[in-house]
């Protein structure tokens, strides 16, 4: 659906009866021609001419998670991606029979608009309810967790040309919350490993290989001390490789993976594992980048949603202060653009970002320079205007 | 004169390892067990514990674990562990001269427990396709590891020791892990003790590993740190590791790795386990071999062009063995004619 402003309406109306429906510039450019220049060239500021907008349920967060947000949306705009925002809250609430759920309103818009973005979370001690993250992990299956990791020219680590993406499975394996004390001093936790979960994040990481032109997956397991569950996983990633044979399959050690990783990280391509070794693989990986303050992060459902988040926390000595960094989360928005397809706007906005920080002259604190936020912000919304 | 079996896996590196010791006029007798991971039965691996009990010390390679095996078929590297419970697995990772890595000055002591956690294999399929594997802790398996790690600590003259978990996740299995930490912490007021989830654990190591003095950790966790640190100061041919139990100990290369790969082609690194060696003279309190020694590893260590491919050179291991031969030599110590 076309939402449509435009400086003359006639113009429109008359394009529209002969051109019906089209996208973007190339209307743009048809209207100049048909009405033969009395149209001013429409501006980017006036005229909305897109695909279509797309309503994104935006999550701001706790902490600096609303000016974050506040500074993605901003660099949006500027970029003229074609995403309606719709801001909703995640604060845990009981609902009837007493289990503890997201508020209705943001299950709704998250359920319409199957597109979420959302900032850190604080996860409450001893409140009484699980972390928000885990609610929202729960309520729309996110079986997947995704975060490409690739080094950021100019922001200078110990690694470079990293360039890998590790997909975990997120919800099951050792995560399963499920533990007893067998007798006073004893204590049992059980990983659960299940057919069904393996195969399908087996078969989510082929998907994205394949989408996204990588040449190869691993799968990471301790199969020779856990036989059973981790053996199971690894037997539904080599079936799965079977019906993706343009994509090479390996297998390795977690322990190997480690090692390996941070002697050469450019061997390795994309990666699918259980719950545990995704967890502390891609908190790894991010390290090798530069830490949770740049990595981007995705979320998979079963029902077609996806949520895309920063996942630093909340940095509650920081906020309201307007020295955050907003990069986690843009390029969190960055991943969600290409997820939606729109790969255009999605370059513009990473090389944009990528250029204001290779060029170290406005820089927040924790990349080493000394600029507030919302400058480091307006830089990139320069660039990205520039860009056009 | 000391009897030590040498359970051979799948690693020729003993052979290195035997002249040198043959060489020094170490007081040291190895008794060679094989075990053929290839062999569906048990009787090498019982040959092997039997010896090791026999003579309560061991230096050991890496026997492979085919896990295309059923379930029933161990792992015998972890049966051997067990087995003798050998409870506390130790390993120093140092920055090393003459090795070039992306970070320097790194000092890192890795007290791993070595016999529960996720390695119990106590695995089960309750209903086709969903599979249960138990990760056992328990309070004295806890408190006996913390207790090693404090003394350890105590007796190396080290300041501070970190607990790494993640009991925000598992709250009973690694909180009681935790839990046993600061209790033992709390008889050890000379030492300032600290805890870290482990997958922040992970990324603090690539980031600035100066930060670690020692490391405490369960099972698991101790096989990704052992590994990380390994990788950070120069790759698993350098590092050695060593297995202490109550009543025996084992010395191996600290990631424990099979090297099938490279395996007859002269060009593994022998640093691992020459230096795992020299723990182990150390703790047969034979000092001055293990200090001639290790001083010669680590001066060949120097040399460049000595350096084997995983550290990137182009040197064989017959070359670096000689090397280090010819400088105990040259030391002036006893060696015999070779």
């Amino acid at each position: 659906m076309f939402s449509l402003v435009a400086v003359n309406h006639l113009a429109v109306k008359h394009c529209e009866q002969i051109f019906g429906i089209m996208a973007g510039s190339a209307w743009r450019s048809m209207l100049t021609q048909v009405v033969g220049g009395t149209v001013r060239r429409c501006t980017l500021n006036s005229v909305h001419l897109s695909k279509g907008m797309q309503t994104v349920t935006l999550i701001p967060g706790d902490g600096i998670g609303p000016e974050i947000s506040s500074a993605v949306v901003k660099i949006f705009q500027a970029a003229n991606a074609p995403v309606s925002w719709e801001e909703r809250n995640v604060t845990a609430i009981k609902g009837p029979g007493g289990r503890w759920m997201i508020p209705p309103d943001a299950k709704e818009s998250m359920d319409r608009s199957k597109i979420g973005l959302k900032g850190p979370l604080k996860t409450p001690i001893a409140a009484g309810h699980p972390s928000m993250n885990l609610l929202l992990r729960k309520t729309f299956d996110l079986y997947a967790n995704v975060r490409p990791c690739i080094s950021i020219e100019g922001y200078k680590t110990p690694y470079t040309d990293v360039d890998l993406v590790t997909i975990r499975e997120n919800t099951e394996g050792e995560y399963s919350g499920i533990e007893h004390q067998i007798v006073d001093g004893v204590v049992q936790s059980i990983k659960l490993i299940t057919e069904n979960a393996s195969r399908r994040i087996a078969e989510y990481a082929f998907e994205y290989a394949r989408n996204n032109q990588r040449s190869s997956v691993t799968a990471v397991h301790k199969a020779n001390i856990m036989r059973m569950s981790d053996g199971l996983f690894l037997r539904k990633c080599r079936e799965v490789a079977e019906s993706y044979k343009d994509i090479k399959f390996t297998e390795m050690y977690l322990d190997t993976v480690c090692l390996n990783m941070v002697q050469d990280p450019t061997q390795f391509d994309v990666l699918v594992m259980p719950n545990l070794y995704g967890d502390i693989l891609s908190d790894l990986c991010a390290g090798l980048i530069g830490g949770l303050g740049v990595t981007p992060s995705g979320n998979i459902g079963a029902n077609g949603v996806a949520i895309f988040e920063s996942v630093h926390g909340t940095a509650p000595d920081i906020a309201g202060l307007d020295l955050a960094n907003p990069t986690a989360l843009l390029l969190s928005g960055v991943m969600m653009l290409r997820h939606m397809g729109l790969h255009d706007h999605a370059h513009k906005i990473q090389k944009a970002c990528f250029d204001t920080i290779r060029e170290k002259k406005v820089l927040t604190k924790d990349l080493g320079g000394n600029s507030k936020c919302s400058e480091f912000t307006a830089d990139i919304c320069r660039r990205v205007q520039d860009l056009d | 004169m000391n009897n030590i079996p040498l359970p051979v896996g799948e690693c020729c590196l003993s052979c290195g390892l035997c002249h040198c010791c043959r060489f020094s006029c170490v007081p040291v007798d190895f008794e060679v067990v094989h075990v053929n991971s290839a062999l569906e039965t048990d009787d090498d691996m019982n040959n092997a514990i039997t010896a090791i009990r026999r003579n309560g010390v061991a230096l050991k390679g890496n026997i492979e674990t085919k896990h295309t095996l059923p379930a029933s078929v161990k792992s015998r590297n972890n049966v051997l562990r067990t087995s003798l419970d050998l409870y506390a697995n130790v390993m120093h990772c140092q920055s090393l001269p003459g090795v070039q890595t992306r970070h320097k000055n790194i000092d890192i002591m890795i007290i791993r427990e070595n016999t529960e956690g996720e390695y119990s294999s106590l695995e089960h399929e309750s209903v086709s396709g969903v599979v249960e594997s138990l990760k056992i802790i328990t309070r004295n398996n806890s408190l006996r590891i913390a207790e090693y790690a404090f003394q350890l600590a105590r007796d190396k003259g080290r300041r501070r020791v970190t607990a790494v978990h993640k009991a925000n996740i598992m709250k009973l299995g690694d909180g009681l892990f935790l839990q046993c930490c600061k209790e033992v912490a709390s008889g050890y007021p000379d030492i300032t003790f600290d805890s870290m989830i482990v997958d922040n654990t992970t990324m603090q190591l690539v980031s600035k590993p100066q930060q670690f003095d020692v490391m405490v950790m369960p099972n698991l966790y101790g096989n990704v740190v052992s590994n990380v640190c390994a990788g950070l100061v120069g790759g698993p041919g350098l590092v050695p590791g060593a297995n202490y139990g109550r009543d025996y100990a084992v010395f191996e290369t600290a990631t424990r790795n099979t090297g099938k790969s490279i395996a007859g082609r002269n060009i593994a690194n022998p640093t691992a386990l020459l230096l795992a060696s020299c723990m182990m003279l150390d703790h047969l309190e034979l000092n001055d071999h293990a200090t001639s020694i290790r001083n010669a590893v680590l001066t060949t260590m120097n040399e460049t062009r000595l350096h084997t491919a995983d550290i990137g050179g182009q040197g064989t291991t017959l070359e670096v063995v000689q090397s280090i031969m010819r400088i105990i030599q040259s030391k002036g110590q006893l060696t015999s004619e070779f």
